[in-house]
């Protein structure tokens, strides 16, 4: 297990280079987005239309903040379960979004399109979201605002902590970290 | 008969949506700084370390231990003799979680048809409520919010009674194993055995209010719980489902008398951040 401090844009370079265990720190922008905002992001790809984010080397992450109290730039911010997002996440892939960040496992299909894209899946700590929230420096809404707290939006973030479970290779933490403890 | 009006009512579920979402309850605490020390992987030490970081930001700074304030459970035991006016009692509820999940800027999660619609109702409702009839003229309410990561790992299962001790093992440790990372462990169990399909479904979420360093009070429950907790921390599971050996903080069985054909089983899955707070009026 090593820790490794990234920046956003994700290059496809650092995406490959990533491995399922890695304790990763991580800077710059990453967009949210969650269940709405998925279905609708692919209603829009469908009818051949442009996403209103460019999804290039982003990441995303699944969250769906509790509201600001006055002075702070977002409300607690911890994970959503990554898995409800799976039925859209190959076509996301396929716009060239780089990482996901959530938490939870994901399908066979989303990890084929990984391994085909070059791009890797992290998860944050479920429930830490006082702690995550103080990474958490500014907070725009892109698009969707109607949705609320699924609205898209571009969070800058310092020192954001995550784990790299799925490298782009396949390789899934869930299922290698748990067997050197699985006693039944 | 002893008055209670409806606007306190309401004013104590305020509070209550508040305080159950801010600060983690000590016994859930007191397991996260416990299952740091027991915990084999590194891994799983640093991310309960990171929880009870967590907690401690929360209760400082007054802000959700976690953002999914969830759906409010809320659970009443009113006294027969207690006799409430100034307003119809759902209502007084309902009004309650508005004000609280207004007033502590909570995340408003409810959306108002579960398949069609989806629109969010803008303000946390309706709650679910359980009411209780008692002897007495005291209210006890107890909320319980509750997060839909953990609750969509739950199950209900209709085992027959040659199933046995054996059979609700292991469908305790499957449907563990099966929702692996996706509740947020280390997990709290709630299960519920006897009654029927929705009674047993009743008892598993009951269970997860009682504090988790407190037995079911009948011996042999409370062996089960026990038995019950070493098998889900042997899964490998661990602190958010990357392996080890803290799966689980407590789990807490309820049971009620049910038909000589049948064994219904329930479990309830919470996650680490087992929220709930109470008051008696």
């Amino acid at each position: 297990m090593s820790q490794k401090r990234i920046t956003t844009p994700l290059t496809e370079e650092t995406a490959r280079s990533l491995k399922a265990g890695d304790s990763v720190l991580i800077t710059g922008v990453i967009y949210t987005g969650r269940d709405a905002a998925h279905k609708r992001m692919v209603e829009t790809l469908d009818k051949g239309e442009a996403l209103p984010v460019d999804m290039r080397d982003q990441i995303i992450y699944y969250v769906g903040p509790a509201p600001a109290k006055p002075g702070q730039p977002i409300g607690s911010a911890g994970p959503t379960t990554s898995g409800r997002m799976d039925a859209y996440t190959p076509k996301m892939l396929a716009q060239g979004l780089r990482g996901m960040i959530g938490k939870g496992y994901r399908s066979a299909e989303v990890v084929e399109a990984m391994k085909k894209y070059g791009c890797v899946y992290l998860a944050a700590t479920g429930g830490a979201a006082a702690l995550i929230a103080k990474t958490i420096k500014k907070y725009e809404v892109m698009a969707y605002e109607d949705l609320g707290t699924e609205a898209i939006a571009k969070l800058t973030v310092e020192d954001f902590p995550a784990i790299v479970v799925i490298d782009s290779q396949g390789n899934n933490f869930y299922e290698e970290g748990q067997k050197p403890y699985r006693r039944l | 008969m002893r008055t209670v009006e409806a606007k306190v009512i309401t004013a104590a579920i305020a509070k209550l949506c508040i305080d159950a979402n801010y600060y983690l309850s000590p016994d859930v605490y007191d397991a996260l700084v416990a299952g740091k020390e027991k915990e084999e992987s590194p891994l799983g030490r640093e991310i309960l370390g990171q929880l009870v970081d967590n907690a401690c930001i929360a209760r400082n700074q007054a802000m959700p231990i976690c953002q999914d304030t969830g759906m409010a459970v809320v659970f009443m035991e009113i006294g027969q003799d207690v006799h409430i006016t100034g307003g119809d009692l759902e209502a007084a509820v309902n009004a309650g979680v508005v004000q609280g999940y207004k007033e502590g800027y909570l995340r408003k999660s409810v959306v108002n048809d579960p398949m069609f619609v989806r629109k969010n109702t803008g303000d946390n409702t309706p709650a679910i409520l359980h009411l209780s009839i008692v002897p007495g003229d005291k209210i006890k309410i107890t909320i319980a919010p509750k997060g839909f990561g953990s609750e969509n790992m739950s199950a209900v299962k209709m085992l027959t009674p040659s199933a046995g001790v054996a059979g609700v093992k292991k469908f305790v440790t499957d449907t563990v194993t099966a929702a692996g990372s996706n509740p947020c462990p280390p997990m709290v169990v709630g299960v519920g055995i006897g009654g029927t399909f929705e009674k047993a479904a009743f008892l598993a979420k009951k269970a997860l209010l009682r504090p988790i360093n407190k037995h079911n009070a009948d011996p042999m429950y409370a062996k089960l719980e026990e038995e019950l907790l070493e098998l889900v921390n042997k899964t490998g599971v661990g602190p958010q489902g990357l392996g080890g050996t803290i799966t689980a903080l407590g789990v807490n069985v309820e049971y009620y008398p049910t038909h000589i054909a049948g064994m219904p089983v329930a479990i309830n899955i919470n996650c680490h951040a087992t929220r709930h707070a109470e008051i008696e009026i």
